[in-house]
């Protein structure tokens, strides 16, 4: 445990030395700002009470394309500057070491999240009998879990590269892929056999419950499986390295 | 300390060693030398856990390599011959993240006494991406020995370092393995002579020669030179000298100094001195020389590998068995 924050904490340090992490943090914040603004717009033009979820809504799009860029060179970099080569052959598990990394992205993500914890204050300003705050938690916990997912995802498939940008459009890959993986199984329902890519589908787990405001267990453990699963594929993909 | 043994290890079809066996005791230094390309890295990362062994089997105090490789790690010190580093960080940020990382007590007091004997201690504060190469070495060498490791594998030390650092770290080196157990590969022969109680020669992932560094000069000359020098005329005492027991073969160098061959481990010194005093004649000098460590390298390390194999390998087998 002891080992895994202390990687976990040089990671996150790292993200406010890293001109990248500037960079994806600042395009995050305008385009959700730029997006924020125009739902506001559009709503007052078309009167009607805008909800939590053009704030989620974007917000859920952009981790899509941000998660790659944050987890790019997590291991990649590791294994580029031979830093790797010091961290095996420190006392420190591989696996402390995959989860350490992942835990680094995520602090650096929670703290990108609660930056855009304004939107939800000023929108509650904004709107008469406030927002849904029920709504509101949901969403930020489905989003949560699913960028957590997210980091695994990429954090394990940067130990795969020595190059950060190879990293990048494979992560980013694999993410878009998840993402719309159940869009066949409408084609396949008729025939059966769709259910497994539905179920594999992440966008499924989030816009069918988190999104509308409902906690599923199914969707809990779908998201806390895909993260665990791909941690250990990380792990197993440090191991395998040393074989080579 | 480490034992070594039948360590074998493949790159997909190339195999890069083969077969070592060999042994380190508590408290001695010794040095791994051998060509580019030998197989000294490859040897260091499987000691240290960083690859595992395709067949064989390592032990470091005690632990299994690959059974107890935590255990392991924890006892080793490990600079890697490509240093480390994390370019984002600061020295003492580095060094930190390391002494963490090995959960040692006392960390900043550490940090600013090995830093201080390495010549860092004005460069805590800057990045160690903004380092030249020598003081990166330096920081590298730092976190290999920050936990005063039991075991201290270094692959090529003091490369880049300025003179005056790679004798502070040599004397560091030395005072580490009065107690520790340290493995260093260099390319620098007479840093072997000068830190090392005991040589490894490793060629084409085969050790060809292990002893100490004075043994092995002697025993792989087979025989041994002395020079001989007298106040006199030395061809006075060539007959004298040519039929003591034990020599060889003589050869007059100028005047008065002259050259003689005995059989190795046959020390005929004390007849000559005997026999040239008794002669009445006033002996100046009568020392052995011995070949220089390059001399032996390059011996032991030419193209022709059976040529070491049956020529040098063989000799001293069973001279180490004597010797024990
Ligand atoms: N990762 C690798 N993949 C494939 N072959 C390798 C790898 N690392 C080393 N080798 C090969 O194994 C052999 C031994 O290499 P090694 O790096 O151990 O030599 P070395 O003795 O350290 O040489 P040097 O003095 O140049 O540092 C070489 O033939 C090398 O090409
Ligand atoms: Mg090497």
């Amino acid at each position: 445990m002891r080992n895994i924050w202390l990687i976990a904490t040089r990671e996150f340090k790292h993200y406010f030395i890293s001109p990248i992490a500037y960079v994806v943090s600042f395009v995050f914040l305008l385009v959700m700002g730029i997006l924020f603004y125009a739902n506001i717009l559009a709503s007052s033009v078309q009167q009607y009470a805008p909800g939590v979820q053009i704030i989620i809504g974007p917000m859920v799009t952009l981790f899509l394309f941000s998660a790659p860029a944050i987890t790019m060179h997590t291991l990649a970099d590791e294994q580029r500057s031979g830093t790797l080569e010091l961290m095996l052959t420190a006392p420190v598990r591989d696996s402390e070491f995959v989860i350490g990394k992942w835990l680094g992205t995520m602090m650096f993500v929670m703290v990108l999240i609660a930056v855009t914890w304004v939107y939800p204050i000023v929108l509650n300003q904004m709107i008469d009998p406030g927002i849904d705050q029920g709504l509101l938690v949901t969403n930020y916990l489905g989003l949560i879990l699913m960028v957590g997912a997210f980091m695994a995802i990429g954090v394990t498939i940067s130990s795969l590269f020595s190059n950060q940008i190879a990293a990048f459009f494979a992560t980013l890959g694999v993410l878009l892929v998840l993402w719309m993986i159940g869009y066949p199984s409408q084609a396949l329902g008729a025939m059966g056999g769709g259910g497994l890519l539905t179920y594999l589908d992440i966008s499924e787990h989030f816009y069918s419950s988190f999104y509308r405001g409902i906690i599923e267990l199914k969707d809990v453990v779908y998201f806390i499986s895909l993260t665990s699963v791909f941690l250990f594929f990380g792990t197993v993909s440090i191991e395998t390295k040393r074989w080579r | 300390m480490i034992q070594v043994e039948k360590l074998s290890k493949d790159y997909g079809n190339r195999r890069a060693i083969s077969d070592l066996d060999f042994t380190i005791e508590k408290g001695e230094v010794v040095g791994f030398l051998g060509p580019n390309g030998a197989g000294k890295t490859t040897t260091m990362r499987i000691l240290t856990g960083y690859l595992p062994p395709t067949t064989g089997k390592v032990e470091i105090g005690g632990f299994d390599i690959l059974d107890q490789s935590l255990e392991v790690r924890k006892l080793v010190g490990y600079l890697p011959e490509t240093i480390p580093l994390y370019n984002d960080m600061t020295v003492f940020d580095y060094l930190y993240y390391m002494a963490s990382l090995r959960n040692i007590k006392d960390r900043e007091i550490r940090i600013e006494e090995i830093t201080e004997r390495l010549g860092l201690a004005d460069r805590l504060d800057g990045y160690v991406g903004k380092l030249s190469k020598g003081m990166r070495q330096r920081v590298g060498l730092a976190q290999a020995i920050i936990h005063r490791p039991e075991v201290l594998i270094l692959d090529e030390p003091t490369i880049g370092l300025d003179p005056a650092q790679i004798i502070e770290v040599r004397n560091l080196i030395k005072e580490i393995g009065n107690e520790h157990t340290v493995l260093l590969s260099t390319h620098i022969l007479p840093e072997v002579e000068q830190v090392c109680d005991r040589v490894l020669i490793i060629n084409n992932g085969r050790i060809v020669a292990e002893d100490s560094t004075e043994r092995l000069q002697s025993r792989l000359m087979g025989s041994q030179r002395i020079i001989l020098k007298i106040r006199d005329d030395i061809a006075e005492v060539s007959s004298l000298i040519a039929s003591t027991p034990g020599v060889l073969s003589i050869q007059q160098k100028d005047d008065n100094t002259m050259e003689f061959e005995t059989a190795a481990g046959d020390d005929a010194r004390a007849e000559v001195a005997r026999r040239v005093i008794k002669a009445g004649h006033d002996l100046l000098e009568l020392r052995s020389i011995s070949m220089s460590l390059e001399e032996i390298f390059l011996e032991l390390t030419r193209e022709d590998p059976s040529a070491n194999i049956d020529e040098v390998e063989e000799p001293y087998e069973t001279a180490g068995r004597q010797a024990e």
